[in-house]
């Protein structure tokens, strides 16, 4: 396929997604509002107050920036993991299958839409906010190369767990039993300075924690970790699953029969 | 001479050990009208699978006018088409984006997508139905509209698993219509249908699939001729007598003025029309009483 027609190939499922999710939008947009507004209610007004500074800010300044994250990641994974998968069911995914749409710009398409939507959600997360506290960026690139990267990465992530994917319930097990429970221990509510110095150690493995502390660096200028440690993990997890799902998609995996 | 289709000692075995084709050869010649026949279950559907990259192959080659499925797989999709037996589109979206979008996977301009999308919408009653979501189309309609997703990219080879099933008579002989004259333009079409009337009727070349592997791959004509005889529905407008039989026909006496006559294939109507006059029986209509391709498909697969 030529340039241009890899790029209509591409845009046709990229328009096709975003329209989906913004026809939906109460579906997409309106649930992450009412989740971290309450987030915001609860542990940054209500409970923050008590706790006190956290590594030398005010406790809903702190939390404001894992909340973020937490929405870009469950925004990203749970677009891409839900559509791939509603296309299978349908069968609609072969009318791309029989196509000469080559396996990345398939990826692309569905990744590239997916990590839209949770850098959207991510942005009316940072909206909703102001309402509690002072928005701080102390490095607008790092913010925004992080969110970018995270979403992306978490698209390929809820690609993969939609490929392998039979039934509904299988959509759903990533997200409840290995997502959520490592993005809440990955320091978003919490710094890990905080825990014995073997959980600091165990929670070192937890991939959700360079994630959260390189955005946090990004809006507060303060990291558990060092920067470029993030920054690796990040862009080596975004490589080896977006190469792990073009070659599941080439090779048929989950996809044919 | 071009093949539209060209298989090759095509095997697949799916995880579990089933063996749903074995050495699967057929060839199907450019502009063909063509009927792959088979019950169900007999690999009609994965070999057609394979053919359009929704199945892997096992073992084997596939070849799309001289494009191998494998190596050379994004020329090979662009000639190919096919309408499943499923409907397979998202029940959401509406008319004009299915299609719309099917040419977007193909590569198409705006533009040009825009333009066949309105021509097939037009040719096949769609039009007026163009804003509404897929899922509210009545069955026949659905039916079109899978048609007119697998032609948005003109594809040259045109596969249409059962797609007249559960139609109605005057939308499939308008689809069989419609068939007709985009194979007449140049259009390669392979039909795999349970009405084996329709085969018949639309199909010059005709293979058949018999647990997974191909039994017979001729002419309409020479398979048809392969029958040892054809049942007729005779009626006479006068009282039929207890038994009528001859040295090339048997039959069995249905009722006062029905009778079903089993004639011999090496015998005419003509030569069935003289003994029955000379026996005094005098022929008001007849009819055949099976399918010929039907009973043909019976005798070679049973």
């Amino acid at each position: 396929m030529s340039f241009s027609e890899l790029f209509n190939s591409f845009y046709t499922i990229f328009y096709k997604e975003v329209a989906r999710y913004l026809r939906l939008w109460k579906q997409t947009f309106v649930p992450p509002i009412i989740t971290m507004s309450l987030y915001y209610v609860i542990f940054g007004n209500l409970i923050g107050p008590r706790i006190g500074e956290m590594d030398g800010y005010d406790y809903m300044s702190f939390i404001v920036p894992g909340l973020v994250m937490l929405s870009v990641i469950t925004g990203s994974y749970g677009n891409v993991v839900s559509s791939f998968y509603g296309n299978k069911f349908q069968r609609s995914l072969e009318e791309i299958l029989v196509s000469p749409t080559p396996s990345f710009i398939i990826f692309l398409g569905f990744c590239v839409s997916s990590a839209i939507r949770g850098i959207l959600v991510g942005i009316i997360v940072i909206l909703v906010s102001l309402f509690f506290t002072e928005l701080k960026i102390h490095s607008l690139g790092a913010v925004v190369l992080v969110a970018c990267l995270t979403s992306f990465m978490f698209s390929a992530m809820g690609m993969i767990n939609a490929i392998y994917a039979n039934s509904f319930d299988d959509i759903t097990i990533i997200p409840n039993f290995v997502l959520t429970p490592l993005t809440y221990l990955g320091g978003i509510f919490y710094s890990i300075k905080l825990l014995p110095e073997f959980w600091q150690d165990v929670s070192l493995l937890n991939p959700m924690l360079y994630i959260v502390n390189a955005f946090r660096y990004g809006m507060l200028g303060k990291s558990d970790i060092p920067l470029l440690h993030a920054y690796s993990i990040i862009i080596i997890f975004t490589i080896v699953l977006s190469a792990a799902c073009i070659y599941m998609l080439d090779r048929g995996i989950g996809t044919r029969s | 001479m071009t093949l539209a289709l060209d298989i090759n000692r095509l095997c697949k075995t799916y995880k579990g050990g089933m063996e749903a084709i074995r050495d699967v050869d057929l060839q199907v010649k450019d502009g063909d009208f063509f009927a792959l026949l088979g019950e169900n279950g007999a690999g009609k559907s994965t070999t057609l699978g394979i053919v359009c990259s929704l199945v892997n192959k096992t073992s084997g080659s596939v070849s799309i006018f001289g494009y191998d499925i494998t190596t050379q797989a994004s020329l090979a999709k662009r000639q190919i088409s096919i309408v499943p037996q499923e409907f397979n589109f998202n029940n959401f979206e509406r008319v004009k984006d299915i299609l719309y979008q099917q040419g977007g996977y193909y590569g198409l301009p705006p533009s040009l997508v825009k333009e066949r999308a309105t021509k097939y919408m037009k040719k096949l009653g769609l039009w007026d139905k163009r804003k509404e979501q897929s899922r509210t189309l009545s069955g026949g309609m659905k039916r079109r509209l899978m048609i007119a997703r697998a032609l948005v990219h003109e594809p040259r080879l045109l596969i249409l698993d059962e797609p007249t099933a559960g139609v109605d008579i005057e939308i499939r002989h308008s689809m069989w219509e419609f068939l007709t004259e985009i194979n007449k333009q140049g259009t390669t079409i392979i039909l795999t249908t349970h009405y084996l009337e329709e085969a018949e009727q639309l199909c010059r070349n005709v293979a058949i699939i018999h647990k997974g592997s191909i039994i017979q791959n001729t002419s309409m004509r020479n398979l048809l001729h392969q029958l040892k005889g054809q049942t007729y529905i005779v009626e006479s407008s006068h009282t039929l007598p207890n038994e009528v039989n001859g040295d090339f026909y048997k039959s069995h006496r249905i009722d006062d003025n029905f009778l079903e006559v089993h004639l011999n294939t090496d015998y005419k109507l003509n030569d069935l029309f003289k003994d029955l006059d000379s026996k005094g029986i005098d022929i008001s209509s007849i009819d055949l009483k099976d399918n010929r391709l039907e009973k043909t498909f019976i005798e070679l697969t049973k």
